[in-house]
């Protein structure tokens, strides 16, 4: 069973390791999680659980993931707002397979999953 | 809501937009009485009475964006479907207690849903505020309570992703182990 004795031999591992993760700097990229009421009865747990999971398999050390309260646009939950290059990008009716997608094709690779964006629902 | 640990995260949300630097989240289940308990308490801005007073009513929000608020209704109306009851104490400039009973087996009672998930999200989206959750079950006791997870870790950020894996695992084998699956 996991103990405390164990968390202190992953610090004493964590200190010994040099940080080689990227200062968090300008190219640093916000995504945030609607999650009043509104987004977490639609379903916005599992997304923001799926953009963790996702920003952890890839090793994504600029990217800060948080959540946020409601966006105003409650019947278009659970919404994923990225801030990348001075821009916000909007996703709406978000699931955790097109969490997946927008941190490979958006947060990775520089391309918008446009499909997904308000603008087009 | 479909999970009642959803609503466990919603109310929380209120306790952290409440400015709170502590919230003690508690989990009892006596399953030889068939009863079940939520409680969640703050050191939030708490409310004054007259605030107090309706906040059961959905059309009463601290939001701006439009005059409908509906967690607290939904999870009192989620324990007293079951024929179980709801609570809510809170005094001005010093927190919020509010607490959820259930009768197990009543059929309306909404599964627990993924608590385990709930927790670890609170804890590692909030690193600003210290969580003491307790889940009791029967004889067994099961306490994860981030100050003393922050003590040892010292300046290793508690949302660090290795400190995350390993919250995830000691959330699932010290909490959710106690009741896993019955509720």
């Amino acid at each position: 069973m996991k103990s405390l004795e164990e968390l202190k031999a992953l610090r004493d591992k964590m200190k010994s390791q040099t940080d080689n993760r990227a200062v968090a700097g300008s190219d640093e990229t916000i995504v945030k999680v609607g999650m009043a009421t509104c987004g977490i009865a639609a379903g916005a747990r599992p997304v923001l659980t799926a953009l963790l999971d996702e920003a952890e398999k890839r090793q994504l050390h600029n990217v800060s993931i948080s959540q946020t309260g409601c966006i105003g646009l409650c019947r278009l939950e659970p919404i994923v707002e990225v801030f990348q290059g001075g821009q916000k990008y909007t996703y709406v009716l978000m699931t955790p397979d097109k969490a997946k997608r927008v941190i490979a094709e958006h947060i990775v690779n520089g391309n918008p999953v446009a499909e997904y964006l308000i603008g087009n629902n | 809501m479909r999970e009642l640990a959803l609503n466990v995260l919603d109310i929380a949300e209120n306790s952290l937009a409440a400015g709170a630097k502590h919230i003690a989240i508690a989990l009892t289940a006596d399953f030889s009485a068939g009863r079940m308990r939520i409680s969640i308490e703050d050191d939030g801005c708490g409310m004054d009475e007259k605030t107090l007073a309706k906040v059961t009513d959905p059309f009463t929000t601290s939001r701006t964006t439009r005059s409908v608020g509906m967690g607290i209704p939904l999870f009192k109306y989620s324990a007293e479907s079951t024929g179980g009851s709801f609570g809510i104490r809170s005094v001005k400039g010093e927190g919020t207690y509010i607490f959820a009973e259930y009768v197990i087996g009543h059929i309306d009672r909404m599964p627990l849903g993924d608590f385990g998930g709930v927790v670890l999200q609170l804890v590692t989206m909030n690193p600003q505020v210290d969580f003491t959750v307790t889940v009791k079950c029967g004889e067994e006791e099961g306490v994860l309570d981030t100050r003393e997870i922050k003590e040892i870790l010292g300046d290793i950020p508690v949302d660090a992703p290795e400190v995350r894996a390993f919250l995830k695992d000691y959330i699932r084998e010290n909490l959710v182990r106690l009741y896993g699956g019955r509720l």
